[in-house]
């Protein structure tokens, strides 16, 4: 195992990297986070293990590697509550479950509120994680300077805090790992990872899939679950399945390593940014995603030095802490900022998108329930409410709409 | 940042416009006689292609004007959208 | 002689430098005072002082030396401690400055709590051709692209201009290249097309040639000196850009490649002629191609001695054997350093012979050392090439990633960032490129003659040696080959990682961390791609691959990017003509937008509680006023203006007559409420429309979506007057006669001026105003609208006109609790963006006749449920509770246990004076099929009991909203 660049003599084996056979029970289209988690607990809940994780790059090489690894669940409605929740119990096991160290610090998110609506919408959210069993906390300016106190809760603030929901289940871990943590008991299992391995196209009988073509060749599928993320419209359009996603650029960034001074994570809508520092010692800041389309991983400026502000008006320490990298990743947005999870018009093909900026935290929540759907044919309970049809009847679970609260 | 050009104020940084997705999608004539999937796929859908995509952006710091062009979203390389254009006021 | 303090200091005789040797600069390094001159950077002035060993390494502590002279060092990064501190700021980048106190670091640096107060600004640039670094090429692309009359910046990381043309001996035309690059500037200089930016480095390089320029203004001087900004970040828009970025020299990987003393060869020559400094007087020169012979013979005329050069490659060029023997140093061709000592500073170096196929041969020497240059090869520094969307390949010839393409249609790249390393060369491409970049640009010029040179040559082909051989070990027990140095991850670390089945350059540099501290990969990238390549069996490094270059190309301060966006002038702050006199009364103000509105007004001991029940009960009771001005206003004009408010408006507007106003709502295409207002009609062909204050300028764009995507056959304008308008709202029982004294020619009584009608008149004071009778409290009340210039004029009138009536100014909070007393709404505070007209109990204000914008909406399933949230009034149980905003309501035998259904939540929640008790607003499942009923709410640990009820609290009937009777 890995601390740090420090390598024991006797590495984990995380994965081999077999030939794709020509057939799988299951094909998975993306190695990331949620395709590795699904692979897991289709195998672990369900005993399916003959499965193919198609990755066109490399493994968790996409918004697994990109996003800012934050976990929380403080989200209003009940919908998003049960769903992230359970993701968040999951990760609460998966450390000991998983058997290789990824760095899961529950250490709290503050999300700030600088307006009294903020206020008001805040303390709604926190009132409805009490009664939906997540826990949260309302705590006022002093209460937050005792949790974090390198944030400026003084008047000096264009927008001073008023208040923040205080999640302390709530927490960071460190992205690659978890994913090669998920590769490694997936690959034990028997599940077969295959990197540079891009889907282009699916072999379609009627209305089911029965294989992909990819780049090393056409593979057989009996069942088909997309976990492509931004490429998930490029893949379901050579269907001529039309689903209410748009891809952007969603940008990130880090300091140079600094002794621990950052004790938990804080997010702010209003004066847009998010801030953690990592187990190694950056400074890790992300916020909103670019508001055009784009697939080039590659985003705007301006949108950097907008969270920078941002981040030196909450943080007036970070002003001399060095921008070391900036990235972006490619997100997939829904119109109600809430993914998509469940069956499409294919019987067998099963779509799990448009995680926005949300999809790190539910990584293995995602698994667990999209498993779910692809074993079982059928939603799990609590990703019922997310199928696509609730475009259509105008059953929305508009997290943005209620609260305007990040992701 | 983008430099897109407006065609009534020239080559202006993205910081001046505001982003409005793809192009042509009509209002339709008369919503109510379409059914409740064909208006929820007016209301949500729109193309999302990785490649050339007409999209509109408005001006906003500018002269306030909607226009579309035609972008590459995996390049960012943008064209006119002229055969499209519509007349504005 | 070398002076006492700066022994390794090279005399003027044999070096000039650089540096200013007439005065002296004192800096503190761990507590230690070290001297230098101007001119020297922190770690030229260490190097002179004798002191090459820096912080030791962050996981293993070992001692580590200055290896580099520029800004790829892995190893000597310090805490700038004066003035407020500064992490990780390499050595070899600051430029010595008195009082300068820095402390060593072991790749963890610290943020203190210290409140920067350097000032930090911006400048916005277009230019015509942008070079970036100033080396021979680029200053030729400059030169060639000036003389087009083009407007041209030259940007480069340096105080001087030259690039490597400073650390060496080449003559240009016959003197020496000094003075070409002291004339190139001149008249770079000269010329008031070119700008020219120095201690300026270019971060990132965007779509469609847009830079991003960090110029360093203060940092070389006294903390305490002048009071100019720090540093300035540049956008500069560029329509052609020159990529003269030059190459970063590798180091090489060997056993104890990381003792202090060990060097690369273009540092040490760097040293020598920048700041005549020699960093060893014994050296052993390590290398895989031509230019490390240079800095042997460069060490070599600076009276070092120089017992060996070991070579990679079989069979060097006899010229340089030939030179090296002449001078005194003996070469060892085909042959590698294969181990070192020291303690902790290297004293000897192992040399082996290296056969064809890279295993090691023959017998060792052991030569003894205080310093070993190491030549690794070199990288052209693609990384801004790359940033910009260009695509990099292996280039076996020069061994290094080198651009795919150097010609494209806007971004030019020229010598060494292409991997061609001789001087003519570089002058020819630079001349070219610039030439072209001009002409392209609109400026034609041919390019100028290519002069004589007599400097470095074409290169023969380097041997790159990625991982030498250990002695003893094999590969994966390599623990002491660094490859990244500040990580102080080895050869070892990279099998370790392929072990684990990583083939990805980038999971082997995510498992290792190899390149992620603050060089980036400047310095360690390609070594560890070309020990992964060999782990692997790959052919060559190209087919690893690279990782992503991103932005920023050096580390610089977060504070830079913030510039001087905060604070007050975090985001632009909105305040009403008024505004002084609510600051006069005491306001306490509220953030709403960007506006601030005074929140209340409390009057010595108040709190906001007693202050707003006395403000309400004046506007119940007497008479009230409150600052309007923020409320959006669009002018909407044209023929078709009455079609085009009935689309968006829910209700009607077309059948409005003049002279009258009407409350209208809009919504979104999805049917949620958007926005509401009261709009008037002042002409046949021109509304005047009100938003709320939150959103104007989302209603305003709304509003030119429609009409101009969507309708553009509509003959219809809209305007933004929102800041051309001042407006008061005049409450409460006396303020008809407030407003009648105000304006005297206006017939004020209830017969004659309607309620929801709008007449124009001129106030007692001259003042043009527009009265209207609308109410946003149930109360009487006038709403006054003057130009903003007579705003503080018409509150100062209105103020006068009420005194004897005990006029009370009101706030939002106020504002707020009247409204909910007679159950209007707030959009966005009562609605949430899933809130529907109907949900709110406004079917009287959406039309069934005409369509409307959402309108099909409405009819979804999901809108049509009967257990949707509806507006309902609360009323606590208990008189005095207040509910809290944001909680939510259960049934009275909702279990306990989580999760808890919830029936809907409080949106509103105020004391009433006029009711004499507290109650709230709320949206709850099937609310209006409730009212009656009890329910429960869970607030922190208890419950609160309430009675659902209608929304409309307070004067029910609507009595009051004509005023008392009059006579």
């Amino acid at each position: 195992m890995v601390v740090d660049g420090h390598t024991s003599p006797a590495p984990d084996r995380l994965w081999r990297n077999p030939e794709p056979k020509s057939n799988y029970d299951v094909v998975i289209v993306g190695a990331g986070g949620h395709g590795l988690a699904t692979a897991y607990y289709l195998a672990r809940n369900h005993g399916v293990t003959d499965i193919a994780v198609l990755e066109r790059g490399w493994l968790a090489g996409g918004n697994m590697a990109r996003n800012t690894t934050i976990i929380r669940s403080n989200y209003l409605l009940d919908a998003s509550a049960a769903l992230y929740d359970h993701a968040l119990r999951l990760w609460e096991e998966l450390p000991e479950e998983l058997d290789h160290e990824f760095h899961f610090s529950q250490c709290g998110v503050l999300n700030l509120a600088h307006t009294e609506q903020e206020a008001r919408d805040a303390r709604r959210r926190a009132f409805a994680n009490e009664l939906n069993g997540v826990d949260a906390e309302w705590l006022t300016p002093d209460e937050i300077a005792e949790v974090c106190p390198i944030l400026d809760t003084s008047p000096r603030l264009r927008y001073p805090v008023i208040g923040a929901t205080y999640q302390r289940r709530a927490g960071v871990a460190k992205h690659d790992h978890v994913a090669w943590a998920l590769a490694r008991k997936c690959d034990e299992m028997g599940v077969d990872l295959i990197q540079n391995c891009e889907v282009t196209g699916f072999v379609t009988a009627g209305d089911r899939v029965t294989g992909v073509h990819t780049s090393r060749g056409t593979i057989g599928a009996g069942r088909v679950g997309l976990a492509a993320a931004g490429r998930t419209s490029v893949l379901t359009d050579t269907l001529g399945i039309s689903l209410p996603l748009q891809s952007h650029p969603l940008q990130a960034m880090a300091s140079e390593i600094l002794e621990p001074v950052h004790p938990c994570v804080v997010m702010s809508n209003h004066v847009h940014v998010y801030t953690s520092q990592a187990h190694k010692g950056e400074l890790v800041l992300g916020a909103g995603i670019d508001t055009h389309n784009g697939y080039a991983q590659r985003g705007s400026v301006h949108v950097v030095e907008n969270q920078l502000a941002a981040a030196v008006e909450l943080f007036p320490i970070f002003g001399r802490a060095h921008l070391l990298r900036t990235w972006a990743g490619t997100v997939d947005v829904t119109p109600d900022a809430s993914p998509i999870i469940g069956p499409t018009p294919y019987g067998n093909l099963f779509v799990n998108c448009g995680w926005g900026t949300g999809g790190f935290k539910a990584t293995p929540g995602a698994g667990w329930v999209f498993a779910h759907t692809i074993a079982t044919g059928a939603p799990h309970p609590l990703n019922e409410p997310y199928g696509m049809e609730r475009f259509t009847s105008g059953a929305l679970i508009d997290e943005h709409g209620a609260a305007a609260v990040a992701h | 940042m983008l430099l897109i050009r407006c065609p009534w104020c020239g080559d202006r940084d993205e910081v001046e416009f505001r982003y409005g997705g793809q192009a042509d999608v009509a209002y339709p004539t008369d919503p109510h006689e379409l059914d409740d999937a064909e208006w929820g796929n007016f209301l949500f859908v729109r193309a999302n292609p990785m490649g050339a995509l007409t999209e509109r952006w408005v001006h906003t710091a500018g002269c306030r004007r909607w226009f579309s062009v035609v972008r590459d979203t995996a390049t960012n390389e943008m064209t006119p959208d002229i055969p499209r254009r519509r007349e504005s006021r | 002689m070398m002076s006492s303090s700066n022994p390794n200091r090279l005399n003027a005789s044999v070096r000039s430098g650089r540096i200013d040797r007439t005065r002296v600069v004192n800096c503190t390094v761990d507590g230690t005072t070290v001297q230098g001159r101007p001119g020297d950077t922190l770690a030229s002035a260490l190097l002179a002082s004798g002191t090459i060993e820096v912080g030791s390494s962050v996981h293993r502590g070992r001692p580590r030396g200055i290896l580099t002279a520029d800004c790829t060092e892995p190893n000597a990064l310090v805490q700038r401690l004066d003035g407020c501190p500064e992490p990780m700021l390499a050595a070899t980048e600051i430029e010595l400055y008195e009082g300068l106190e820095a402390r060593t670091l072991s790749g963890v640096g610290w943020l203190s709590g210290e409140r920067d107060t350097a000032r930090y600004d911006k400048k916005f640039v277009h230019s015509d051709v942008v070079v970036v670094g100033a080396g021979p090429a680029g200053m030729a692309a400059s030169l060639a692209a000036a003389r087009s009359g083009a407007r041209v910046i030259l940007i480069d990381q340096h105080r001087e201009l030259g690039g490597m043309l400073l650390d060496g001996q080449s003559h240009i035309s016959g003197h020496p290249a000094t003075e070409w690059v002291g004339r190139a500037a001149r008249e770079l200089a000269e010329n008031q097309n070119v700008r020219v930016l120095t201690r300026s480095a270019v971060l990132g390089c965007y779509d469609h040639n847009y830079l991003l320029v960090a110029e360093r203004r203060t940092d070389h001087l006294p903390t305490s000196s002048g009071a100019a900004t720090r540093q300035r970040l540049w956008h500069v828009r560029t329509g052609q850009l020159v990529l003269a970025t030059g190459a970063h020299e590798r180091p090489l990987v060997f056993a104890d490649n990381d003792r202090p003393g060990v060097m690369l060869a273009s540092a040490v020559r760097s040293y020598l002629n920048r700041h005549a400094v020699l960093p060893g007087r014994n050296a052993v020169v390590f290398t895989t191609s031509d230019s490390a012979y240079t800095t042997a013979l460069d060490l070599l005329s600076s009276g070092a001695r120089v017992p060996a050069i070991v070579d990679t490659r079989p069979d060097p060029p006899a010229r340089l054997v030939e030179q090296a023997r002449a001078a005194g140093a003996q070469v060892y061709p085909g042959a590698a350093v294969v181990a070192t000592e020291g303690a902790p500073r290297i004293s000897a170096v192992r040399i082996r012979g290296l056969d064809t196929g890279g295993a090691l041969n023959g017998s060792p020497v052991d030569v003894s050392c205080d310093l070993l240059a190491v030549c690794g090869g070199w990288n052209p520094a693609v990384q801004l090439f790359a940033q910009s969307g260009g695509t990099v390949r292996w280039d076996p010839v020069v061994a290094g990633f080198v651009p795919l393409n150097t010609g494209g249609r806007s971004t030019r790249v020229v010598g060494a960032a292409r991997g061609t390393y001789d001087l003519a060369g570089c002058l020819a491409q630079g001349f070219a490129a610039g030439a072209e970049a001009a002409t392209v640009a609109g400026f034609r010029i041919a390019p100028p003659p290519v002069p004589q040179v007599d400097g470095d040559r074409p290169g023969a082909r380097p041997r790159p040696v990625w991982a030498v051989p250990d002695e003893s070990r094999p590969p994966e027990a390599c623990t002491d080959h660094f490859v990244d140095l500040q990580r102080d991850a080895t050869v070892a670390d990279i099998h370790a990682a392929t072990e684990t089945g990583m083939r990805s350059v980038q999971h082997v540099k995510r498992y290792t961390t190899i390149s992620t501290g603050v060089e980036q990969g400047k310095n360690s990238g390609v070594n560890a791609i070309g020990v992964l390549a060999e782990t692997l069996a790959a052919n060559s490094p190209g087919e690893v691959g690279t990782t992503t270059f991103r932005p920023p190309y050096t580390p610089v301060p977060i504070a830079l990017f913030a510039g001087r966006t905060h604070g007050s002038l975090y985001d632009p702050v909105r305040t009403t003509p008024m505004h002084s006199r609510h600051e006069q009364a005491g306001a306490v103000f509220e953030d709403v937008g960007q506006w601030k509105r005074p929140r209340y007004y409390p009057r010595s001991g108040e709190d906001m509680h007693s202050a707003v029940l006395r403000e309400c009960a004046a506007a119940r009771t007497g008479v009230a006023i409150q600052d309007v001005s923020t409320l959006g206003r669009i002018e909407v004009v044209g023929s078709d203006a009455p079609t085009f408010l009935d689309r968006v408006y829910t209700n009607g507007f077309a059948n409005l007559p003049v002279g009258r106003a009407r409350y209208g709502m809009m919504c979104g295409a999805d049917g949620m409420v958007l926005d509401d207002g009261v709009s008037m009609r002042l002409a046949e062909d021109r509304y005047l429309m009100s938003t709320t204050t939150g959103g104007a300028a989302k209603v305003l764009d709304w509003l030119e979506e429609w009409l101009q995507t969507e309708w553009p056959e509509l003959d219809v304008y809209c305007t933004s007057v929102t800041e051309q308008w001042a407006a008061v709202a005049v409450v409460g029982p006396d303020s008809r006669t407030v407003v009648g004294r105000l304006a005297p020619d206006l017939d004020v009584s209830a017969e004659s001026f309607g309620f929801m009608r709008f007449r124009e008149t001129v106030l007692g004071n001259g003042t043009p105003a527009r009265v209207a009778r609308v109410s946003f409290s149930g109360e009487l009340a006038f709403e006054i609208n003057v130009a903003g210039w007579y705003g503080r004029a018409l509150w100062d009138a209105a103020m006068a006109a009420g005194a004897d009536l005990d006029i009370t100014p009101y706030g939002t909070e106020t504002m707020h609790v009247l409204r909910a007393e007679k159950g209007f709404v707030i959009v966005g505070q009562d609605t949430d963006g899933t809130v529907t007209p109907l949900d709110l109990g406004m079917d009287w204000a959406v039309s069934r006749r005409k369509d409307f914008i959402g309108k099909r909406s409405l009819s979804r399933p999901e809108m049509l449920r009967e257990d949707r949230k509806q507006l309902v009034g609360l009323l606590p149980v208990d008189t005095d509770t207040l509910l809290p905003e944001g909680a939510h309501l259960v049934e009275p035998d909702a279990s306990r246990r989580p999760p808890v259904p919830m029936l809907g939540h409080v949106t509103s929640s105020y004391h009433s004076a006029a009711l004499g008790r507290t109650f709230a607003l709320g949206l709850v499942s099937r609310g209006q099929e409730r009212v009656g009923e009890v329910l429960r709410s869970p607030v922190d640990g208890s419950d609160i009991e309430v009675e659902i009820t209608t929304p409309v609290l307070y004067d029910p009937e609507g009595v009051r909203r004509d005023g008392p009777a009059q006579g």
